[in-house]
């Protein structure tokens, strides 16, 4: 289970890394969604995986960390609120700027392909 | 007064949510003067905290009553309050000048500071890393509202990418934190700080990544330099009071740093004592370099203040991987002067761009200022300031920071950096100055005067400037207090744990 787990964390880091490296913005915010999946889970095996391992006393033989739960919870919250705002901020972009590049402005390739058209 | 440690974090909060309601929110008048009272009282009660952690010495407050290990607390030393009072300061300041009309180009301006204000102090006072996640988010996201306060296109795009680098920020920390908290079992630092003493052979490795991927954060939200390329672009193109308040925001990576490679990974640690001082003395003095010649290649005077928040960000770093108390007490000194005047430098160029009218902050020329003598002194006094020249508190920063540095290949490294860097600072102001004072085309000035209350703010920034170098005894001797009590770990741990005996749990 454990390498299950581990190879899942590890291909998702790196389709989230991949994915951010991309020059418009969907693929990052993609990515940034793809990364904080991979930090959640991650964030989760640190109180080590149980099996049938309740977080309240006195109910199974097995006992799993719940302070790993918490902070998952935490950070989803927190993560899902910002790829909100970053979703908004994206869309306000491509609005003012015209273009969906994160630098705001379309390197010199595209734009002579653009214009060839 | 017990409880006074939550005040920092309990009352800009109130005040956030009681701006947002109806018989405040509807009268922008009374939302200037709930946020600017609300500040006031905030600077009053920093600096009562002070006064009884001077008295008391380090204290700490179980939130809802959860012991030390167990659940989150809050910790007041010296070091945490004196940053407290600090932002305060600032902050009554941004805010009145962001009451003189800034604070209506945008909606939220109020609420959104004080948001900023709660996570500011929240990562200043908490003892539990993942607490300080959760107010490194808090002030995040208030601060990416108010980056893009009063819109624009540069706003923008500049948003874009610190919202981006952040959120990367983010994950990295909440990775490190899972790494440390898998290996040691426990987030509080004080009780990390007895962990990592104690650790296993096997572990080593780990809490060594975790630890270094911590490092990788904090030097982000420092600004240092292989991270630094967001900061010109982000500091230049927010609105003045919002870059003034920005300018204690990199400051908070670097009492991060401090705190944690003091505390957890100091000299207690075994092996992984001052792991992180190899990487941080070069990036440092490196950055240090750069935001000189990064001031000297401005081509507008928001970006040179932008690169001059660089320089004191590099020297802070170096002094932070040099891990001496003498050297944490000049840094803690020098954080309070080149904060409150770069904050002060942003509002002033603020000021000259509204009244060079089309020319702006950039260093052409361009219309005549309207107050030439005003804007002229106050940009004299802060450009002397932030270069570190005599009689002001830069010149007494500048010599605690040389005298700190003991060993002698350090001190030729960072004694020929930091001199040649003031050196070269002081050559961009004064191109800076002449170009924007002097190189003036036609007689009409090419804007109103400046609102009293927007004067009032910067002179009420800079005045810290004199007032810091008149009573620069006792202030150097707080900060040697400060910094010892911050390499006291002993005592420190003890006193947040000691009553309550930690027990192994094997998981």
């Amino acid at each position: 289970m454990e390498t299950l787990f581990a190879c899942c964390i590890g291909f998702l880091t790196a389709c989230g890394v991949f994915l951010m490296l991309r020059g418009r913005t969907f693929p990052v915010v993609l990515g940034l969604t793809m990364l904080s999946y991979a930090v959640n889970l991650f964030l989760f095996s640190s109180g080590r995986l149980t099996l049938r391992g309740a977080a309240v006393l006195g109910t199974s033989e097995q006992y799993a960390d719940p302070l790993p739960q918490a902070l998952v919870l935490t950070a989803i919250v927190i993560g899902f609120a910002m790829t909100a705002f970053l979703v908004i901020l994206a869309i306000r972009a491509r609005a003012d700027l015209g273009n969906d590049h994160v630098d705001g402005k379309l390197p010199e390739s595209e734009l002579s392909k653009k214009e060839s058209r | 007064m017990w409880h006074l440690i939550t005040a920092p974090i309990l009352l800009p909060f109130l005040t956030a949510l009681l701006i947002m309601l109806p018989p405040v929110h509807y009268s922008p008048m009374r939302r200037r003067w709930l946020s600017m009272i609300s500040s006031a009282i905030q600077l009053v009660l920093a600096v009562l905290l002070l006064l009884q952690v001077q008295q008391q010495g380090l204290m700490h407050y179980a939130v809802g009553n959860w012991q030390a290990p167990f659940g989150i607390i809050l910790v007041a030393d010296t070091l945490s309050v004196v940053m407290v009072c600090l932002t305060s300061f600032l902050a009554l300041g941004a805010i009145c000048y962001g009451s003189a009309g800034e604070d209506e180009k945008g909606s939220f301006f109020h609420p959104l500071f004080q948001f900023q204000l709660m996570g500011i102090n929240g990562a200043f006072l908490t003892g539990d890393l993942f607490n300080l996640f959760v107010f490194f988010e808090v002030l995040l996201i208030a601060s990416y509202a108010l980056l893009i306060h009063a819109g624009g296109k540069n706003k923008t795009k500049a948003a874009v990418h610190y919202v981006v680098l952040n959120l990367t920020g983010s994950a990295i920390f909440l990775f490190s934190l899972a790494i440390l908290y898998g290996t040691l079992g426990t987030l509080n630092i004080a009780d990390m700080a007895i962990k990592v003493a104690a650790l296993p052979e096997e572990d080593l490795m780990l809490v060594k990544a975790g630890g270094l991927m911590l490092m990788i954060v904090f030097a982000l939200k420092a600004a240092v330099l292989p991270l630094q390329f967001w900061l010109p672009a982000t500091y230049a193109s927010a609105s003045a009071p919002v870059a003034a308040l920005f300018a204690v925001m990199t400051k908070i990576g670097v009492y991060a740093l401090l705190r944690v490679y003091s505390t957890i990974f100091g000299e207690n640690a075994g092996p992984l004592a001052g792991m992180a001082s190899s990487w941080l003395l070069p990036a440092g003095l490196a950055t240090i370099a750069l935001g000189a010649v990064g001031a000297l290649a401005s081509q507008d005077f928001r970006k040179l203040v932008a690169n001059l928040v660089l320089v004191s960000v590099g020297t802070l770093v170096s002094l932070v991987a040099l891990q001496t108390e003498l050297s944490a007490a000049a840094a803690l000194y020098y954080t309070v002067h080149s904060t409150l005047v770069t904050a002060a430098l942003f509002l002033i160029a603020d000021l000259i761009a509204n009244q060079r009218g089309k020319a702006g902050d950039r260093l052409v020329s361009g219309r005549r200022v309207s107050q030439p003598i005003l804007l002229g002194f106050i940009f004299m006094v802060g450009a002397l300031t932030v270069a570190g020249l005599p009689p002001f508190s830069g010149f007494v920063g500048k010599l605690m920071i040389l005298q700190s540095v003991v060993e002698p290949v350090n001190r030729v490294l960072l004694w020929s950096l930091i001199l040649l860097s003031s050196l070269m600072v002081i050559v961009a102001l004064s191109r800076a100055g002449s170009t924007l004072f002097w190189r003036v085309s036609g007689t009409e000035p090419g804007g109103g005067k400046a609102p009293p209350l927007q004067v009032f703010a910067v002179i009420w920034l800079l005045l810290a400037s004199p007032l810091l170098a008149v009573f620069a005894g006792p202030l150097t001797a707080l900060s040697q207090q400060a910094a010892a009590q911050l390499y006291d770990t002993t005592t420190s741990t003890n006193s947040i744990l000691g009553q309550y005996p930690v027990q192994e749990i094997k998981p």
